[in-house]
């Protein structure tokens, strides 16, 4: 450092990096790719500079002999400023055609989360909770079928795994309905693992076009019935009028995104929609609103969404229309049914909250409910405020075992759906994590990060990789609207990968299935076949204590 | 693998029968115990066909106890049948005070009383003695219904057969129960022995469901006080049966839609299809799993058979008008019909209720696939 330098509070060196961009001279051709693909620009060509120290052992001239030479090279630095800091992406690495680049987590803590709030602006991101692990993780199937029930064949049994989403009455008011013809609540027969909101202007367009695609090639050419939400961003108006509709799951939020395109193409519509979600609140952010940072905002975002261009949209924590909570979700529910001639089943998204039962309580006697999705504290987002991401929330395990608990004592277990979601396969174990919440009593789970990873190569992971999903400059092109990085996703390739993901999916969910004894039916609430080596676990979700 | 027997029959039957039949069957059990359940009775309770008999196992304080609580609610017995218990308990088998088979008279307030009504309180009887009982231990109650006896112990059952004297002809009945028990609790508990039995329905089951928690979860929930115990998880059978029949009004060909229904192919194809798609989806909650081959008996004494989806257990019924005989596995139906025509056994598959109505003129096998016969 030169000692004229000014060194401010938050003045960092390298040290104080999360990530350090290593870099090899000897293998470097300088071509430049690297600082071309940087999505935060942390790195840059530099000239930096060099002495050698030149002897001259030539006694015989007289005059000046040796001294340092001072030259110069070109190289790769690293900038230190909380504006540039690398997220540890690699896509350096990825685009070095010599393999001298790269960054390494650092050894320590890091120095930059406590200066990333310049101008008092608090940390915002995108991404996760940077948490590894978790309860589900943990959990074991423990009641294998051995002699008395032999265990099935999850290669060649028949299996029946389908979920339904939709209210359903007791079997004896559904028989007098069915009698009388009068209304029975729709339900949906769907697969039980649901791609959850994850909304246009979020995600890319071709991220979006590759879902909807993958979606379609599931549910038409393998007979999976698969289903994805929308998140809060309306739906482009020819996949609303098209028959591929039914695939798709309507969200509406609090800033009410895209719904004027809904609701005009209403009488155009070919089907109808699997469903309405109104997203009361979501894991990432529990009790903020929905965020779309203004780098997204662009003009076919801002068509579809009915916004000017480039402002951020943030939606309010709450349904402002409403008068209170109850009658929000009553009201809602109730206008949505009569959008579609109660034809299509309407339930609420919250977030994973110790208030989890007196919604579900609500709800049990709202007989328009068709079942309660419940966002864990792990749910991940394209923008929150990190203190939202990092510490609010409920773990999704205890708060899901809490409600199904609960309605296995009103004995509604079978009537309202509840659908689980929030950093479900975030290890990578996603069969696992689902069927262990089935077992606790999920109907089925919603999954948004494993689908960016496993589709279309997402970066991020549990130790802060990346994260810049809000910032619109995501290097693989999922979450960003700038068409020179989209058109890194080819839509094909992300529909091919979800395939593989569900498929692969499904076989992993009968081998955990079959021999436990189960092929009929999906094993909702299950649970004595699990366990965890966790007594306090154990007892908190009446499972069994194993060692 | 249990093995499982049941006798329809126009004469009374010795339930020695069924018993040797399940020892010529024994490779399947353990001798960890026999379940029997007789009923249309022949014998002295042939003239009375209303009153309630009451079977179970009691010690000598528990008798005491039951009798002061019996007469206390107006019961009055109107006729036992002792059971000579020999002084040398053979191995295996445990040491009882007395195996109570007593029919009551009616209390007399209970006179005007309406049918649901009786059998309600009957309901709430038994289970009241079978909570009095549980904390000595003293007071087991497998039934408390007319015309029917239940007989439960511990042990090989030829061996508890001849310890008890089945023989008897007071105990000759028209249909028979039996089931020698392969333990697969945790514990051997005689209320996990089949049959099971619940206002006049009863079922035995020879295999393991494996949905059996979040079954039991949800008939606990459908306010019905004798949907209780649940020591085994083949008890859940005889509760959706009931529920099945007084709760839903739907026939026994409805049994297979309930615990098995069919997959959307099929149902699609069915005539009554989409009474069938509200059946499965709001009775999902009673979809069985694993192996399972289920014997039934109604309250009319229509007697039947059906097995799990993907029909991983044997059963077979055979037999000729005025005698059926349903069994785990051919060697019992040969043992007692061994002069049947062996061309018209029936092997019930992954669709079929094998059904002999009280009639016994011959074997119905109903098929998933065919028309409900529905209330309009």
């Amino acid at each position: 450092m030169q000692t004229d330098g000014a060194i401010g509070p938050s003045t960092l060196s390298l040290k104080d990096l999360p990530w350090q961009i290593l870099w090899d001279k000897e293998r470097c051709t300088l071509c430049g790719r690297c600082t071309a693909v940087c999505p935060v620009g942390a790195i840059e060509l530099k000239v930096f500079r060099k002495r050698a120290v030149n002897v001259d052992v030539d006694f015989s001239k007289p005059g000046k002999r040796g001294g340092n030479v001072f030259g110069t090279f070109y190289g790769i630095h690293q900038r230190t400023s909380p504006a540039f800091a690398c997220v540890g992406c690699a896509m350096c690495t990825l685009a070095c055609p010599n393999d001298c680049i790269g960054p390494v987590a650092a050894d320590e803590a890091d120095k930059l989360r406590f200066h990333i709030n310049q101008g008092g602006q608090a940390e915002r991101r995108g991404g996760r909770r940077n948490d590894p692990g978790g309860i589900l993780d943990r959990i074991q199937f423990t009641r294998i079928s051995m002699l008395t029930d032999p265990a099935l064949d999850a290669g060649r049994h028949e299996f029946e795994l389908t979920t339904l989403l939709g209210r359903i009455y007791p079997p004896e008011k559904n028989m007098e309905m069915l009698r009388e013809n009068g209304w029975i609540p729709p339900v949906r027969e769907i697969y039980p693992l649901i791609i959850g909101g994850m909304s246009f202007g979020a995600l890319s367009p071709t991220m979006w076009e590759g879902l909807q695609l993958g979606v379609t090639y599931l549910n038409e050419e393998l007979g999976m019935p698969v289903r994805i939400s929308t998140g809060e961003g309306g739906c482009p108006p020819r996949l609303l009028r098209s028959r591929f509709l039914r695939y798709v799951i309507l969200q509406i939020a609090s800033g009410y995104f895209g719904w004027d395109e809904i609701i005009h193409a209403i009488p155009e519509m070919k089907v109808d929609p699997c469903a309405i979600e109104i997203k009361y609140g979501q894991g990432a952010k529990p009790g903020d609103g929905g965020l779309l940072m203004w780098h997204k905002v662009n003009k076919l975002i801002a068509a579809i969404r009915g916004v000017p261009e480039g402002v951020s949209l943030p939606s309010p924590p709450t349904h402002q229309t409403k008068y209170s909570i109850e009658e929000a979700v009553a009201k809602m529910i109730q206008s949505m049914y009569m959008a579609w001639g109660f034809r299509v089943p309407v339930y609420p998204k919250i977030s994973g909250t110790s208030t989890a039962l007196s919604v579900l309580n609500n709800l049990s006697r709202n007989p328009y409910a068709a079942g309660l999705a419940i966002d864990g504290e792990d749910g991940g987002t394209g923008a929150a405020y990190n203190v939202s991401m990092n510490h609010m929330g409920h773990p999704i395990a205890s708060c899901l075992r809490d409600c199904y608990r609960n309605l296995v004592s009103l004995g509604q277990q079978n009537e309202i759906p509840l659908f689980a979601g929030g950093g479900i396969g975030k290890s990578g174990n996603l069969a696992a994590n689902a069927a262990a919440l089935i077992m606790l009593g999920a109907s089925g789970i919603q999954v948004g990060k494993i689908v960016m990873q496993a589709a279309a190569g997402c970066l991020g992971s549990e130790t802060k990789r990346c994260n810049i999903c809000n910032i619109g400059r995501c290097p693989k092109g999922i979450t960003s609207q700038d068409p020179r990085l989209y058109r890194r996703l080819d839509p094909e390739d992300v529909a091919g990968r979800l395939v593989d993901m569900f498929v692969s999916f499904d076989t992993e969910l009968r081998k955990i299935v079959a021999p436990l004894g189960r092929s009929t039916s999906l094993p909702i609430g299950m649970s004595d076949a699990l366990g965890i080596n966790d007594k306090d676990a154990a007892d908190r979700l009446d499972i069994r204590y194993v060692v | 693998m249990c093995r499982l027997i049941a006798i329809t029959s126009d004469t009374p039957v010795s339930p020695m029968a069924a018993v040797r039949a399940l020892d010529v069957m024994r490779e399947g059990h353990d001798g960890s115990g026999v379940g029997l359940m007789l009923r249309d009775l022949g014998g002295p309770f042939e003239e009375m066909k209303d009153a309630p008999i009451l079977s179970g196992i009691f010690t000598e304080a528990g008798i005491r106890k039951l009798d002061s609580f019996m007469i206390n609610l107006g019961f009055l017995t109107k006729y036992k049948i002792s059971i000579k218990i020999p002084k040398q308990t053979p191995p295996g088998i445990p040491r009882r005070d007395m195996y109570l088979i007593r029919a009551y008279e009616y209390p007399e307030d209970w006179e005007d009383l309406s049918g649901a009504e009786k059998t309600a309180r009957l309901l709430r009887v038994r289970l009241d003695l079978r909570e009095m009982g549980r904390s000595e231990n003293d007071m087991i109650v497998f039934s408390f219904w007319p015309d029917t006896i239940m007989i439960k112990e511990i042990g090989d059952p030829l061996a508890v057969g001849k310890y008890l004297g089945l023989d008897n002809e007071r105990l000759h009945a028209r249909v028979i129960m039996g089931q020698g028990r392969q333990n697969t609790n945790y514990a051997i508990d005689l209320y996990a022995c089949h049959p099971f039995f619940i206002e006049g329905y009863s079922t035995m089951t020879n295999g393991e469901n494996t949905a059996f928690v979040p079954i039991r979860e949800y008939l606990e929930g459908r306010g019905e006080p004798g949907y209780t115990g649940f020591f085994s998880d083949s008890e859940v059978f005889v509760h959706i049966l009931h529920y099945m029949h007084t709760h839903l009004g739907l026939g026994l060909p409805a049994y297979k839609h309930l615990i098995t229904p069919l997959q959307e192919s099929d149902m699609e194809a069915h005539p009554d299809g989409e009474f069938l798609y509200h059946l499965k989806r709001t009775c999902r909650k009673l979809i069985i799993d694993g192996p399972n081959c289920v014997i039934g008996v109604l309250p009319d004494n229509t007697m039947f058979m059906a097995q799990d989806r993907k029909k991983l257990r044997p059963g077979v019924v055979g037999g000729k008008p005025g005698m059926y005989v349903f069994s785990s596995e051919v060697c019992g139906l040969d043992y007692l019909l061994p002069d049947r025509n062996k061309q018209y056994d029936l092997e019930p598959m992954h669709l079929d209720t094998a059904i002999v109505v009280p009639d016994r003129r011959e074997v119905t096998l109903c098929r998933q696939t065919e028309p409900l016969d529905l209330p309009h």
